[in-house]
């Protein structure tokens, strides 16, 4: 599967893209799942990811957990706790 | 567009994203103009602080579409939920000077409570949910620092869940 991943804020800058067009192994079928797989692609991912639990994500502009499928996402998108306002 | 605060006007909703500034006594009267059935207004204006004088710039991020998206859905509920006359949230982006304008909420409904109540859920939940994140620009040149998110936020949402107010 392929989708666009887009970073915001320090995760953005920790893995140095604010996107990218990525194919997706059969076994990542949640974001949780995403999320640890994106760890193994080199250093600045493990880095930016290393506390997975801080990471929030929404799949197609809509926030989701860790546990939601993502089988059929146009854009994941991953970032920090959210400091609007 | 969501409940009807009483019958024969609709509520607006108004979300916008941008990079300008907004006008509060314009905001007020776009959302007032011409109807009668208006018994309060309240609104609520962010400011950028310069944190003790340290800072020089805050540099506002958004996720583009689900920025407003997220705060739409937030204001849809507020509107169903205290029965607003109608709700207007403006959030900037981009570099904030200190003394300047964030984030702008303006909510209206026939009595008080219900407009005070609409324009604090509004911003306790974009606090957490609206994709936004700021970045501090210091004035010593420093790199800065992203901001990081609030215990005191959650709880401030999470009041919502147990407590309906008076004016439900």
């Amino acid at each position: 599967m392929s989708v666009r991943i887009v970073y915001f804020a320090w995760v953005r800058e920790r893995i140095g893209k604010g996107s990218e067009e990525l194919e997706l192994p059969a076994g990542v079928k949640t974001v949780g799942d995403l999320i640890a797989h994106l760890g193994t692609l080199g250093e600045e991912y493990a880095e930016a990811l290393s506390v997975p639990g801080v990471i929030r994500a929404a799949i197609d502009e809509e926030h989701a957990g860790h546990d939601e499928p993502i089988g059929g996402a146009r854009e994941i998108a991953l970032f920090p706790p959210m400091t609007g306002g | 567009m969501a409940a009807r605060a009483t019958a024969g006007q609709a509520a607006p909703v108004t979300v916008r994203i941008q990079a300008g500034d907004f006008s509060l006594a314009d905001e007020i009267a776009a959302l007032t103009g011409g109807r009668t059935d208006i018994g309060a207004v309240v609104s609520f204006s962010g400011l950028c602080r310069d944190e003790g004088g340290r800072l020089a710039t805050l540099e506002l991020e958004h996720y583009p579409g689900m920025a407003e998206r997220a705060i739409r859905a937030i204001a849809e509920q507020a509107v169903e939920r205290f029965s607003l006359n109608g709700i207007t949230a403006i959030h900037r982006h981009g570099a904030i000077a200190p003394g300047g304008n964030i984030v702008l909420v303006v909510a209206a409904a026939p009595h008080r409570q219900a407009a005070f109540d609409g324009a604090a859920f509004l911003m306790d939940f974009l606090k957490t949910d609206a994709p936004f994140w700021k970045k501090e620009h210091l004035k010593d040149g420093g790199a800065g620092e992203w901001v990081s998110a609030k215990d005191a936020d959650d709880k401030a949402k999470a009041r919502w869940a147990k407590a309906r107010s008076r004016s439900e």
